[in-house]
C-alpha cells in the first residue's frame, strides 16, 4: 500500500509541466529562476575574486565578459531576475487574498512585463553599449 | 446519444496487493457522449470482473469516482469520452495521486477523511452563505433557516493535483484547508486557526492553484487557502494588541 504516496523524493516531478496549469508553470519558473540566480551569485563572487589576483587577471575577465555568449548569459540573469521578482509580487499579492481570482491574468501580465524588460535590456546590451 | 460509435482503447492501471503495477488495454466500441465511468463499468462487466474502482451516484454528488484520466484529475461520471480522446484514441485511467493504492483504481482515503473531520468540514451549509463571497450570483437571505448540501463532495482530486501534497505527506491539503476556512467563516471557531497556522497548514501551499483547476464542484480551494491566511494573520495581529479573547 506504499506506492503512490507523497515523498520528498518526488520533488523532481514539480518540474513536470505536462497537464498543468499556469499556476504550476509560474511555480516551476520561480524555482528554475531561483536556482539560476543562486548559481549566478556564486559565479559572481568567484569573478570578483579575480580582483585579488591582480589587474591582469581582472582585465582578462573583463575581456571575456564582453564576448557575446557571456553577454547572453547576463541577459538570462536579467530575465531570471525580472521573472522571479515580478512573479514574487504576484505570489505576495495572492497569498494575502489580493487578486486570487485573477491570478492567471496576473501571471501572464507579469511574464509579459518581464519579457518586455528583457528585450529592452537586450537592446541596450547588444546594440547600444 | 450519437449515431456513430468510436473505437477507443482504455489503458487501465492495474495493481493487486504487493504485485508490481502494469497497464492493461481494453478495446471498446463506445458512444463518444458516454462518460469515462461508463467505459470502466463495461470493462468490469464484460471483460474483467477483477477490476476494482469506486463509484456510486453517477451524477457528481458522491465524489467516489475521481481518477486520473490522461494525466488529469477527472470525476469520471461527468467526463464525456469525447472530451478526453478521439475516435481510435486511447484513454489512460489511473488512480488518484498522493494516496496509497489499495487495488487497481481504488485508493485509501481514510487519512483524507480524518483531516476533513479535524477541519470540522460541514455536510450542510446555510443557503445564504453557501456561495463564494466573490461570486456575483448570491442567494438572498430571507431570514429562514434554509440549508443545502455543501459544495465539497470530498472527492480528493484537489489533493491528487496538488504539487505540494506530492512531496509533503503531512500537508493538511487543499480540501481540509478549504473546509477549515468555510467552517471558520460560518462559526468563528478559533481552534481552526490554530489547527491550520503551522508549517503543514496554510503556509505549506506554494500557490500552484492546481486544486482549484481540477475541483469538479464550486469550492475554489486555492481562494479559500489564501483567505484563511488572511484570517490567520488578522488573528495574530489582534492577539498582539490584545483585542482578541
Amino acid at each position: 500500500m506504499m506506492n503512490n504516496q507523497p515523498t520528498p523524493g518526488k520533488a523532481l516531478r514539480w518540474f513536470d509541466p505536462r497537464h498543468r496549469q499556469p499556476g504550476t508553470w509560474a511555480f516551476i519558473l520561480n524555482r528554475i529562476t531561483a536556482l539560476g540566480l543562486t548559481l549566478y551569485l556564486a559565479l559572481h563572487l568567484i569573478m570578483l575574486g579575480k580582483l585579488a589576483q591582480g589587474p591582469e587577471a581582472y582585465d582578462s575577465f573583463i575581456a571575456l565578459a564582453k564576448t557575446p555568449w557571456v553577454k547572453f548569459g547576463e541577459l538570462l540573469v536579467i530575465s531570471a531576475g525580472l521573472i522571479h521578482g515580478l512573479n514574487g509580487i504576484r505570489i505576495a499579492l495572492t497569498s494575502f487574498g489580493i487578486g486570487v481570482t485573477v491570478q492567471r491574468q496576473l501571471f501572464w501580465s507579469f511574464l509579459t512585463l518581464a519579457l518586455i524588460g528583457s528585450a529592452i535590456f537586450g537592446y541596450f546590451m547588444f546594440f547600444v553599449h | 446519444m450519437t449515431d456513430r460509435l468510436w473505437h477507443v482503447t482504455f489503458s487501465i492501471y492495474r495493481k493487486k496487493a504487493d504485485q508490481p503495477p502494469f497497464y492493461q488495454d481494453f478495446s471498446l466500441e463506445v458512444d463518444p457522449d458516454e462518460y469515462v465511468l461508463d467505459g470502466i463499468e463495461r470493462i468490469w462487466a464484460f471483460h474483467d470482473r477483477s477490476l476494482t474502482f469506486r463509484h456510486a451516484c453517477h451524477h457528481s454528488t458522491c465524489g467516489a469516482c475521481g481518477m486520473l484520466v490522461n494525466g488529469v484529475e477527472k470525476l469520471t461520471c461527468i467526463t464525456p469520452i469525447r472530451e478526453v480522446t478521439k475516435d481510435g484514441g486511447k484513454i489512460r485511467v489511473e488512480p488518484l495521486r498522493n494516496f496509497p493504492i489499495l487495488s487497481d483504481l481504488v485508493v485509501d482515503m481514510s487519512e483524507f477523511y480524518l483531516r476533513m473531520e479535524q477541519a470540522h468540514a460541514l455536510q450542510v451549509v446555510p443557503v445564504a452563505q453557501s456561495t463564494l463571497p466573490y461570486e456575483s450570483l448570491r442567494f438572498p437571505d430571507d431570514g429562514l433557516p434554509h440549508e443545502r448540501l455543501n459544495d465539497c463532495i470530498e472527492c480528493g482530486m484537489c489533493v491528487s493535483a496538488c504539487p505540494i501534497a506530492l512531496t509533503a505527506a503531512n500537508y493538511q491539503g487543499p480540501a481540509a484547508l478549504a473546509a477549515a476556512q468555510q467552517t471558520y467563516s460560518l462559526t468563528s471557531e478559533k481552534s481552526l486557526l490554530a489547527l491550520v497556522d503551522c508549517a503543514d497548514g496554510v503556509w505549506r501551499c506554494h500557490s500552484g492553484f492546481e486544486c482549484t483547476a481540477v475541483c469538479p464542484s464550486n469550492v475554489d480551494p486555492a481562494w479559500r487557502i489564501m483567505e484563511l491566511r488572511r484570517q490567520v494573520i488578522r488573528h495574530r495581529i489582534k492577539r498582539i494588541f490584545r483585542q482578541d479573547g
